[in-house]
């Protein structure tokens, strides 16, 4: 219905992503259904990265391949580790014999590019431990891999027991170490660090779908919270499901709130995503007119980042501190 | 027409002086019990909260004497700190006598001594009094001997009293009427009278306190004033009682008011002769001179955008405290303020604390500074009290900064503690005296500026609270002075700079550097932190840079709310001074501001 609602004349699309909230969870034929429905009411490129976001408890053979036959030509598996333990901590459904089997049959299934997706710097993990998990799953030559640092956010299970004492994230230094060791690890590997936490198996293999995101691109969210950004404009939808629904049945556009940014707020947006990939950032979007300018050299001689050719790269070490870098350059 | 009487009270701190005030106040009748507040001619809250009178009220009392005649004595109060010693001085020659008061059981202290002096240099009539003579600690004896031998007066001629149970108060009433001179001068002569005190009414304007010596003056006339020539048409004129009090004149003997139309009490000199346009005095009272400040530090509002809010608080502040200079100052990290001088480090702190409290002011204040004397190659003369205007060392042919002279005493036993103390302070030539048994009177030369930081509260640690300390400017001696600047990640933060003695260029730097590690939040980068002296480092420390804080995913929806958090956090960067790429904190000046010495 929303897609209905959705603005004219946007397209043709070149990535489709399924994602948030596993929908490898939904019936195949529902599964179908709303692929489908995407695909017939948009216009999509031929080749179209079409991505889908799976558990790999929810997969068989035949499953994954009916996938494949929907046009899913990309997908992302939520491995999250290899060891029972950590995926008993981190609330997971599966066993690490299920993940591996699910990597397999991705194969199996046809798919050839595969992303999965692992978490690291867990409450009490040896890097030692993490390493296990990493080698375990190279051998499935996955194409992409999403390896990120586990944040205990505030109103999560986990999160409330960090708050009560009861879980000790790693300390910052050990984080970092995690972090470099990591990025060390896979790079020796082939894999190119595009983005704090996404490594690809070749350029050809970073997620075009997500580039999207940090290269400021328009992109269209359809589903509840999901959000969109067409040129200046950025909005949202509602959130709670039900009156996400409802707005529906009255046929109103779910949105839920949106924003015009000011060329200042695009300026900050692509300083701050700019500097999480190693897309960079133009010197002078940094430093218009050369204003602190000393601190791109102070930055510099720190290792933190690198500038060619009139652009400004994070370094490994750059991209771990992505969020603050961009208050360093105010601008006006 | 009553008889009267001009004194005033003077005493060392805490001797009781605004105690026994208050007493013949009620004495006097001018209140009733009831609604009797104590100290009632300290009223600044600053002045209760350190126990100092700083700003002089002055007061008639109608008294009638045991043989039945009837007074005017008026008392003209003093401010209680050297930094308005010249005050002092006006509040002194305004006075035909005064009541010397040593506390029984502390006996004579430091202030007593140049009280002393500074009553004699005015010929005045010296009544010794021994007030808390209730305390059972009181030492009734060793006060008369220290009276004798130290002061050089007649202890027989003490009167005894306790200005807390009204003890003897009667007595000390008695004795000033008795012993101090009628005031000389004829109502008839070319009107002159000595300004000692100005204080601003929000609706009258200026309200001029002066000792009337010759003739007379009345509302109408036009009055002129000696230093500068200005003339003012009178309104009103009165004497002080607890609110003034109108009169249909003024004329010799006299002290009271005169309200003429003066707008700040910067027009007004104390010490200036005022006389009449029309007949004048042939020649000003003595004693007057132009009151220069000693101690400077610049004032930047903790947000630029308060300044205006901070120009209006100085001028506001300014009408009443002709003491207080300032001017234009801006400064690299903080940014536009004003450079201030102060009498003294108690001025300093009571400007402070009103611009605070009174006028709601956030700022932040620089390290204070005396004026240094620099001459130059070229024979020139610099005085320099801003490091900002340190000229080029190169050109420096002799470098000299202000010394005073202490006056300390104390129980023999802290000598050493307080030799310690005044040698680290740079003392030199010392000398000592033994006024009495068990008592010691001790003498060094010190460089101003170590005394303008927190000497006297170091001074009464070390002494246990025993030691008192007086001091008199005795001019420039020749030192070896630097320029100490603080860096951070190799850029001055000018706000920080001082000139300071070779010497104690380390210890301070070594302090600064670790006050503003501790205050400095971790950056992306590391952050040295260095005082130097030209090129030349001598202190330094390091922040570490902090290592991570990026969140690991972000994806469509999280961009807007990341933005949104680095909205915000740019707007609190606001309240951060820049230095270079280092954001320092306001709290950081603060601190490394108000830390002066460890
Ligand atoms: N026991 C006693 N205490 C007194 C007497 N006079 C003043 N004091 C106390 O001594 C302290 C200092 O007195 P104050 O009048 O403020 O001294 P000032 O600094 O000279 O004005 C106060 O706590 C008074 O209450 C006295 O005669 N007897």
């Amino acid at each position: 219905m929303e897609c209905r609602l959705a603005p004219e004349n946007v397209g043709p699309f070149d990535s489709l992503y399924v994602g948030g909230g596993t929908p490898s969870c939904l019936p195949d034929s529902d599964l179908e259904r709303l692929v489908q429905l995407i695909r017939d009411h948009f216009l999509f490129s031929e080749d179209t990265e079409c991505t889908l976001e799976a558990n790999p408890d929810d997969l068989t053979v035949a499953r994954l391949k009916r996938f494949r036959e929907l046009g899913v030509n990309r997908l992302s598996l939520g491995v999250q580790s290899l060891n029972d333990q950590e995926l008993l901590f981190l609330g997971r459904r599966h066993s690490s014999v299920q993940a591996e089997r699910a990597m397999g049959w991705a194969r199996e299934a046809g798919f050839l590019n595969l992303s999965v997706d692992l978490m690291y710097a867990l409450p009490g993990q040896e890097p030692g431990e993490w390493e296990k998990t990493l080698k375990r799953t190279l051998p499935f030559s996955p194409e992409h891999l999403s390896c990120y640092q586990l944040t205990l956010e505030p109103h999560t299970p986990l999160g409330r027991m960090k708050e009560r004492g009861e879980l000790a994230p790693p300390a910052p230094e050990a984080e970092e170490e995690f972090f470099l060791r990591t990025a060390t690890f896979l790079e020796e590997r082939g894999f190119l660090h595009y983005e704090v936490s996404n490594y690809a198996f070749g350029a050809e293999h970073r997620c075009r779908h997500n580039l999207k995101y940090w290269t400021r691109s328009p992109y269209l969210g359809l589903g509840p919270s999901a959000h969109s950004h067409l040129g200046e404009e950025r909005w949202w939808n509602l959130q709670d499901i039900s009156r996400y629904c409802r707005a529906l049945e009255r046929g109103k556009a779910p949105v839920a709130g949106r924003e015009r940014l000011s060329t200042e707020q695009q300026r900050l947006e692509a300083i701050m995503l700019g500097l999480r990939t190693r897309l960079g950032v133009p010197l002078d979007l940094l430093c218009p007119g050369g204003r602190d300018a000393h601190v791109v050299e102070r930055l510099r001689q720190e290792g933190v980042v690198e500038v060619r050719d009139a652009m400004v790269f994070p370094t490994t070490r750059g991209l771990l501190l992505a969020d603050s870098l961009p208050l360093l350059f105010p601008g006006s | 027409m009553p008889h009267i009487r001009n004194f005033s009270i003077i005493a060392h701190i805490d001797h009781g002086k605004s105690t026994l005030a208050d007493r013949m106040i009620q004495m006097a009748g001018l209140v009733e019990d009831r609604v009797f507040r104590d100290q009632i001619l300290d009223t600044m809250d600053l002045e209760r909260e350190r126990g100092i009178t700083i700003k002089s009220h002055t007061i008639t009392l109608p008294y009638t004497s045991r043989k039945g005649e009837v007074f005017a004595l008026n008392l003209i109060d003093t401010p209680g700190h050297v930094d308005f010693s010249y005050e002092v001085s006006r509040a002194l020659a305004s006075c035909d006598g005064v009541l010397l008061l040593v506390d029984a059981s502390q006996g004579v202290q430091a202030q007593t001594l140049s009280n002393l002096y500074m009553a004699m240099e005015h010929d005045l009539t010296i009544i010794p009094v021994i007030n808390k003579i209730d305390l059972p600690s009181a030492d009734i004896d060793m006060v008369m001997e220290q009276i004798d031998r130290e002061l050089a007066l007649e202890p027989d001629l003490a009167v005894l009293c306790s200005a807390k149970d009204g003890r003897g108060v009667d007595d000390v009433l008695e004795a000033i009427v008795e012993r101090i001179p009628e005031p000389a001068g004829d109502p008839a002569n070319p009107f002159s009278a000595l300004i000692f005190d100005a204080h601003y009414d929000p609706f009258r304007g200026v309200i001029v306190s002066c000792r009337v010596f010759e003739g007379r003056v009345r509302p109408g006339d036009t009055i002129r004033f000696m230093s500068n020539g200005a003339a003012y048409k009178v309104e009103e004129v009165g004497i002080f009682r607890l609110s003034r009090e109108a009169r249909d004149s003024l004329q010799a003997g006299e002290v009271g008011y005169i309200i003429s139309g003066v707008k700040t009490v910067s027009d007004t000199r104390i010490g200036d002769t005022i006389t009449l346009d029309e007949r004048p005095a042939e020649a000003p009272l003595p004693g007057f001179k132009d009151v220069k400040p000693v101690v400077f530090s610049s004032l930047y509002p903790i947000s630029s955008e308060d300044y205006p809010s901070l120009v209006e608080a100085l001028e506001k502040y300014k009408l009443n405290d002709a003491a207080l200079v300032y001017q234009k100052d801006s400064s690299a990290a903080l940014g536009q303020g004003f450079r201030c001088g102060f009498l003294g480090l108690l001025h300093l702190e009571i400007v402070q604390k009103r611009l605070e409290t009174e006028f709601g002011q956030a700022f932040i204040m620089t390290v204070p500074s005396v004026q240094y004397r620099f001459t130059l190659q070229d024979d020139s003369v610099m005085i320099v009290d801003n490091p900002q205007y340190y000229p080029d060392p190169a050109s420096i042919r002799e470098s000299a900064e202000p010394y005073i002279r202490a006056t300390i005493i104390a129980p023999e036993r802290y000598l050493g503690a307080v030799m310690k103390l005044c040698l680290e302070r740079r003392g030199e030539n010392s000398r000592f005296n033994y006024p009495a048994p068990g008592r010691v009177e001790i003498l060094f030369d010190m460089p101003l500026a170590e005394v303008i930081v927190d000497f006297y509260d170091k001074l009464k640690t070390v002494t246990q609270g025993y030691g008192s300390f007086d001091y008199e400017l005795i001019g420039y001696r020749p030192s070896d002075l630097v320029k100490l600047d603080i860096l951070v990640n190799g850029e001055r933060v000018d706000a920080l700079s001082l000139l300071v003695h070779r010497e104690r260029a380390r210890p301070w730097a070594l302090q600064v550097c670790k006050r503003l590690k501790d205050e400095i939040p971790r950056h992306q980068f590391k952050i040295a932190i260095q005082g130097a002296i030209g090129g030349k480092i001598i202190a330094r420390s390091t922040i570490n840079p902090f290592r991570k804080d990026v969140t690991a995913k972000c994806y469509g929806g999280d961009i807007t709310r990341k933005r949104k958090l680095l909205e915000k956090q740019k707007k609190g960067k606001k309240k951060m001074k820049m230095v270079g790429a280092v954001m320092i904190p306001q709290s950081a000046f603060v601190a490394v501001l108000k830390s002066r010495d460890e």
